[in-house]
């Protein structure tokens, strides 16, 4: 065991934390799931694209430094940790990218990565559908073959799509056997938004932002060339995002080491007027983010070595999504009545941060496979008790 | 960076595993919790015979000279096993500040048969009303504030402070000035018995973890069989989730208790606080065990007549020895956020 880093690893460090320290905007940039918040994101994803800081993990050749693992964990802190801005490239970059660099074509690594880095193509995910949410396997929008055409013409609906509203392409799963049921008989595509057919409605979020959206196809045209992995071959293509976004790559400890220091930050700050067991709330979050940070050195460690977490990246999700809301519970302990405070309130504190935080933080156990799914799947897949 | 164990760690903890599998089954846990002597027979000897007891006996005086990583997994089994010997107390606690603070003659005279399995050692430091197994002690180590002494078995009076565990031997124990031999006195004791009381409350925590693992096997095994409404219950999604639940905790506890274990050996600035995070979860998450243990085996879990009282006992007794998780939590707030405002 040595948890040190190498001198070449801390070198790395040094020069994440002095670019960032150069060029974080001083003030935080007004939320990235509205329109104008969404335009001043995407300035700050290409000046990071520009110096090769946005998808560091990724081969030269993409636009990426092939970062180890660990770099990419020491990038993530230090990026949360200087207070950047939240990444509107996630779900590109991380959902569909590692499923690209899996199963997708040269052709398609050629044509999709690059722009993705440089946030020139902005993706979102079309999985949940109006009755398919935790039950994925429940999606009826379906793509019917036209040979004529070289491609599908997709028809259905897609529903809470995250950013849908501000993205230029989606990936999705669409049923492409009809005589197939659940698990089979499902293709994963990639939809430019602006294909005919298409409509795009964004749906106001609880937190206030226009994040949603609701896809509409009508009939709408794919060609052949925007299949991702076999046709009919889509749940075993789709659930090796899924268990990225369960996992490391989503959610990384950088995150939640960050968060916890500016909770203790506000401790510092409102600690005097706070009710004496928000100490105990406070300490608790602080060690919850440590043990989700020591466990994720284990994960990688064992990554690393040729492991792979499976089923156990359920335990990863449910833990940090319950942490993040713990850790902005805590911090509306410690602000009373002025955690309810709007941004434009005078008295607000932090802007009005931790109240919105807080709502962001209870989508956590809703997304990705709610936490009770999760649940399921430790029972079932890592104790091994009977589905039945 | 690596945080992982070494093959060789992982084949000792198989070892340990499989002689506490064969030797201390539950039945030899079971006798002994209402048997007088409270242990089973040969247990220390053979434990002593493969290094585990002598663990961190410097190799001059007979021991494997191994530190608190070495010992963290043998621990956890030892918990899994729900081992009656004072294994903490012993070797995680006793041997180690015993080097820190005692003259080589009497290192000399107690180390060897220590490592052997012939003597035991107990420890009782500020704030601890009882000794457990000071009936069986050889020496004593025992604190007054700044200074350590050391206490011959034989000069001990004893009396008896039975515990909710019938291995648990806890004593309160007086002794004559007269039969102490002193050992430090000063700033160098009291670093030594802080340092004592944090190997006390790592050697636990992972005691706790390998309980706590012990009670969710055994009762997802139990989930499995148990058939009601015509299913087991295990298939029904209200147990799943406690089990889940338990699991989790558990899980997390592990990293913590590693790193602190990392920390204490390597002697890292902020070992206490990071003892105390893992005592913390470790209890946390065994009382998780234990309480979902009860409840999804039902009222069996309920009788003495079957085995998991055995385990749940333990947990209950340890939680609070060592330092309860309220008392680290404190210790970590005072570390990370400074005192109260």
């Amino acid at each position: 065991m040595d948890l040190t880093f190498s001198p070449a690893e801390e070198a790395f460090r040094e020069e994440c934390r002095t670019w960032l320290a150069e060029h974080v905007p001083a003030e935080p940039l007004p939320s990235g799931d509205t329109r104008e918040g969404f335009a001043l994101h995407l300035e700050w994803e290409r000046k990071l694209f520009d110096a090769r800081w946005s998808v560091v993990s990724w081969p030269v050749e993409f636009g990426g430094r092939d970062a180890s693992l660990w770099e990419w964990l020491i990038f993530e802190e230090e990026y949360y940790g200087a207070g950047a801005p939240q990444r509107v490239t996630q779900n590109g970059i991380f959902l569909l990218a590692p499923t690209l660099f899996e199963f997708g074509t040269q052709e398609q690594r050629d044509r999709f990565l690059p722009r993705m880095a440089a946030a020139d193509d902005l993706w979102c995910q079309g999985w949940s559908e109006p009755d398919a949410g935790s039950d994925l396997a429940g999606i009826k929008s379906r793509a019917v073959r036209d040979d004529a055409a070289g491609g599908w013409r997709i028809t259905g609906q897609k529903t809470w799509t995250t950013r849908g509203a501000f993205c230029n392409w989606l990936f999705g799963l669409f049923r492409t056997d009809p005589e197939a049921e659940r698990h089979h008989g499902m293709t994963y595509f990639l939809v430019p938004l602006d294909t005919e057919g298409v409509t795009v409605r964004g749906v106001g979020r609880l937190d206030g932002d226009e994040g949603f959206a609701e896809v509409f196809f009508e009939d709408a045209f794919v060609p052949d060339d925007l299949v991702l992995g076999g046709v009919n071959e889509g749940w075993r293509v789709a659930m090796a995002t899924t268990s990225s976004e369960r996992g490391l790559t989503l959610r990384s400890p950088g995150r939640f080491t960050a968060s916890a220091a500016r909770l203790i930050d506000l401790y510092r700050r409102r600690g005097d007027a706070a009710n004496p067991t928000s100490r105990e709330a406070v300490i608790q979050a602080w060690m919850d983010a440590e043990a989700y940070r020591l466990y994720t050195l284990a994960d990688v460690t064992e990554v690393v070595e040729g492991g792979s977490p499976g089923a156990r990246s359920s335990l990863n999700k449910i833990w940090w999504s319950e942490l993040d809301v713990r850790m902005h519970e805590a911090a509306l302990g410690l602000l009373g009545p002025y955690g309810e405070l709007a941004g434009e309130a005078h008295a607000a504190v932090d802007g009005g941060s931790w109240m919105k935080g807080y709502q962001f933080s209870l989508s956590g156990p809703i997304y990705a496979g709610t936490n009770e799914i999760q649940r399921n799947v430790i029972a079932e897949r890592v104790l091994g008790l009977p589905r039945k | 960076m690596r945080f992982a164990f070494t093959d060789e760690q992982l084949l000792f903890r198989e070892a340990v595993r499989d002689f506490l599998g064969k030797e201390c089954p539950s039945e030899a846990v079971r006798y002994a919790f209402v048997d007088g002597a409270g242990r089973v027979d040969r247990l220390w000897v053979g434990l002593a015979e493969m290094g585990v007891v002598g663990l961190t006996v410097p190799e001059a005086y007979g021991g494997l000279g191994m530190n608190e990583l070495d010992l963290v997994l043998l621990l956890e089994e030892s918990g899994r096993a729900a081992l009656p010997e004072p294994l903490v107390e012993n070797t995680a606690v006793g041997v180690p500040l015993l080097c820190e603070v005692a003259p080589p003659d009497v290192l000399e005279d107690w180390l060897p048969r220590v490592a052997a399995g012939d003597a035991q050692v107990a420890v009782r430091l500020v704030g601890q009303p009882f000794v457990l197994a000071a009936d069986r002690a050889d020496l004593l180590v025992y604190q007054h504030e700044d200074r350590v002494v050391a206490v011959p078995g034989a000069a001990l009076r004893l009396e008896p402070q039975p515990s909710v565990d019938g291995t648990r031997h806890l004593f309160a124990v007086d002794f004559d000035a007269s039969d102490e031999i002193g050992l430090v006195a000063g700033s160098k004791g009291w670093h030594a018995t802080n340092l004592a009381f944090d190997r006390g409350a790592l050697g636990t925590a992972a005691v706790l973890v390998g309980l706590a693992e012990h009670l969710i096997d055994v009762t997802v095994a139990y989930a499995k069989e148990r058939m009601q409404f015509g299913a087991p219950i295990g298939s029904f999604q209200a147990v799943k989730h406690h089990l889940a639940d338990a699991y989790l905790q558990v899980e997390f506890a592990k990293p913590v208790l590693y790193n602190a274990a990392y920390s204490m050996a390597n002697g890292v600035e902020t070992s206490s606080r990071d003892v105390s995070t893992a005592k913390c979860f470790a209890s946390d998450a065994a009382m998780l065990a234990a309480r979902t243990a009860l409840q999804c085996h039902g009222a069996i879990g309920y009788t003495v007549e079957y085995n998991l009282h055995l385990w749940m006992k333990r947990v209950w007794a340890l939680v609070a020895s060592w330092g309860d998780s309220a008392y680290h939590r404190d210790r970590v707030a005072l570390a990370v956020l400074g005192p109260r405002p």
